[in-house]
């Protein structure tokens, strides 16, 4: 076991990505990232690399697609509103199956909202953002270890897949300190011969384009990309289950909502109720199958969310509500308490009644 | 003798322009000046949205297709990437570079970003059907300035070259036009000086080349070419408006 250094959420996703390979970093300042451009800064001309502060976040989000139009591993983060501005350029990414990064430490919304964690972005992120048919691979990490190794595995799949991944964070995870370990592997980056790096006048130009003015020839690169969106939801999706094996009480929660269900679902152990968490990982592709599964012996589920109930809808249509779901949330910024869930679990196993 | 002959980095495909349109002239002169400075093999070109949305499948060098405006921004990360191997040129109309990616323009100048900008400016917007343009002339019919543009109501068009003059990033400014010989001539010398620059370490270089659109002024070709000379080229004086080269070279 390499030795453990203590860092806060967003500098754990800008040295694992450093570590990933990456040497482009393009940002804007907001609140609550700011750590992970400040670190960028402070690192990438030391390493060769390329820190560059944007005049906007579409211009940000425009500089990673050059960047990642010849190839190499590149990157962007921000927070909510700015995540809004970057819909644009997520979707010419999709449509131009362009592998990147791109970091979300949620805050409230909607609007300029607040500076408080939040994980109203959920729908953003998981249904594409932009416009058109798309998706992104969204990674939510529940500790500030989980930020490090997401990001590696933000790029892998990028490349893997060439697609955008986003992590989905949220103010909690990005501000928070605790121990990581930085030692983990790194897949070697796949050949990109489809790359925009010069001909050397040794091949046919290639082309990185989102346009197809022939209606046919738009739909087959459409039809494609949802296949491959489909061999991306058979091998891609990844959860963590606690005490879920027996359990007459789900509880669906993910990055802090998830730690703070964890301690709700101890204290409804201890006082007899059998409540179990499933915490999704990737919150697209959505980890169907143990929430199917859970439906077939579970009496109810919660959904727990810094949200007004977004990820309901994906925990109702992964069970094809063949249980109840109900929601236990705070909104604006707020975070329920392990009592605010507990309260819900309980009521839960009183059959709906209080 | 070959006393004429396409240049290698054009492409052997019809182009979409309307006849009378000067962009195939203009696709022309930067073809020559890729092929002259020997560059096709590490150049990337990154087209447009607008009536050059298509460039390419004209160029024969890698191309990129950005987002309407964003051109700059996103040969900002093409020449990051790898700024000793990259050549990197965008070409924008007047819409996509002066209006929506407006932003974009001025802070790669402004960062003195080294990159090659080549800019339409038909004072329309062609591809949609010709709307009025941030170049649009005072008094100038669109579609939508259906009875003149009136600086009153949509304010006055936006000299480029002059804006940009002001900063103290850009390496090299200069207007230019194609209605004939003569101005084709100089036309291709600021172009292919745009990218020597680049390829010297010197930085953003943009030309503006005044250029036709028959089908949405409404006129002949003929008649295009003259309206340049007569209503164009007086509201945008042709020349250099930045070579801070010179400059260093006259201050010594």
């Amino acid at each position: 076991m390499a030795d453990k250094v203590l860092m806060k959420g967003n500098e754990a996703i800008a040295e694992a990505a450093i570590r990933a390979g990456c040497r482009h970093y393009f940002g804007y300042p907001i609140t609550p990232q700011t750590e992970v451009a400040a670190y960028m800064a402070k690192v990438m001309p030391k390493i060769g690399g390329t820190f560059l502060q944007a005049e906007s976040e579409i211009a940000a989000i425009n500089m990673v697609y050059g960047v990642a139009s010849c190839g190499l591993r590149v990157m962007t983060s921000s927070s909510s509103p700015g995540i809004s501005l970057k819909g644009e350029g997520l979707s010419y990414l999709a449509g131009a199956d362009l592998p990147a990064l791109v970091v979300n430490v949620q805050r409230g919304g909607p609007g300029l909202g607040g500076i408080q964690p939040s994980q109203s972005d959920y729908f953003q992120a998981t249904r594409g953002g932009g416009h058109g048919d798309y998706h992104m691979i969204v990674l939510a990490p529940s500790s500030v270890q989980e930020m490090a190794e997401l990001t590696v595995k933000g790029f892998e799949l990028a490349d893997k897949y060439r697609m955008t991944s986003m992590i989905l964070a949220d103010g909690t995870m990005g501000q928070m300190m605790e121990p990581v370990s930085l030692d983990f592997d790194v897949a070697p980056m796949p050949e990109k011969p489809w790359a925009t790096t010069g001909t050397k006048m040794a091949r046919e130009h290639n082309i990185i384009n989102s346009l197809y003015l022939k209606p046919d020839e738009l739909e087959k690169g459409n039809f494609d990309r949802y296949e491959k969106y489909k061999i991306v939801e058979e091998n891609e999706a990844r959860y963590d289950e606690y005490l879920t094996d027996d359990a007459d009480i789900i509880v669906a929660a993910f990055g802090i909502a998830a730690r703070v269900s964890r301690n709700a679902v101890n204290e409804a152990r201890s006082l007899g109720i059998k409540a179990g968490l499933i915490r999704p990982i990737t919150l697209w592709p959505f980890p169907k199958a143990p929430f199917m599964k859970a439906a077939e012996t579970a009496k109810a589920m919660i959904s727990v969310e810094l949200s007004m109930g977004q990820m309901i809808e994906d925990v109702r249509l992964a069970t094809e509500c063949r249980v109840p779901v109900t929601l236990c949330n705070r909104a604006g910024g707020m975070i329920p308490s392990p009592a605010q869930v507990l309260e819900a679990i309980k009521i839960a196993a009183n059959g709906g009644e209080n | 003798m070959v006393v004429f002959d396409k240049p290698h980095a054009l492409l052997d495909v019809p182009l979409h322009y309307c006849p009378g349109c000067t962009h195939g002239i203009i696709h022309r002169l930067v073809a020559e000046a890729i092929d002259e400075l020997g560059i096709e093999g590490k150049t990337i070109g990154i087209a447009p949205v607008g009536c050059s949305v298509m460039a390419y499948d004209y160029f024969a060098c890698d191309m990129i297709e950005a987002a309407h405006g964003r051109a700059p921004a996103v040969a900002t990360g093409v020449k990051r990437a790898d700024p000793e191997g990259h050549i990197v040129f965008t070409y924008q109309g007047d819409g996509d570079l002066a209006s929506i990616g407006m932003a974009e323009t001025v802070h790669a100048a402004a960062r003195n970003e080294n990159i090659t900008v080549i800019f339409i400016n038909n004072a329309i917007y062609g591809m949609t059907g010709g709307q009025m343009a941030p170049t649009s002339l005072p008094g100038q019919v669109t579609q939508t300035s259906p009875y003149g543009r009136d600086p009153k109501l949509c304010g006055y068009p936006i000299k480029v070259c002059e804006m940009l003059s002001e900063l103290d990033g850009p390496e090299y400014l200069e207007r230019v036009t194609v209605n004939n010989a003569k101005n084709v001539r100089t036309a291709k010398k600021a172009i292919k000086k745009a990218f020597q620059n680049q390829i010297d370490g010197k930085g953003f270089s943009l030309i503006e080349v005044l250029s036709s659109c028959p089908t949405n002024w409404g006129m002949t070709p003929s008649a295009a070419l003259k309206w340049i000379d007569e209503k164009m080229i007086p509201y945008y004086p042709l020349g250099v408006y930045k070579d801070r080269s010179a400059e260093k070279e006259e201050a010594k």
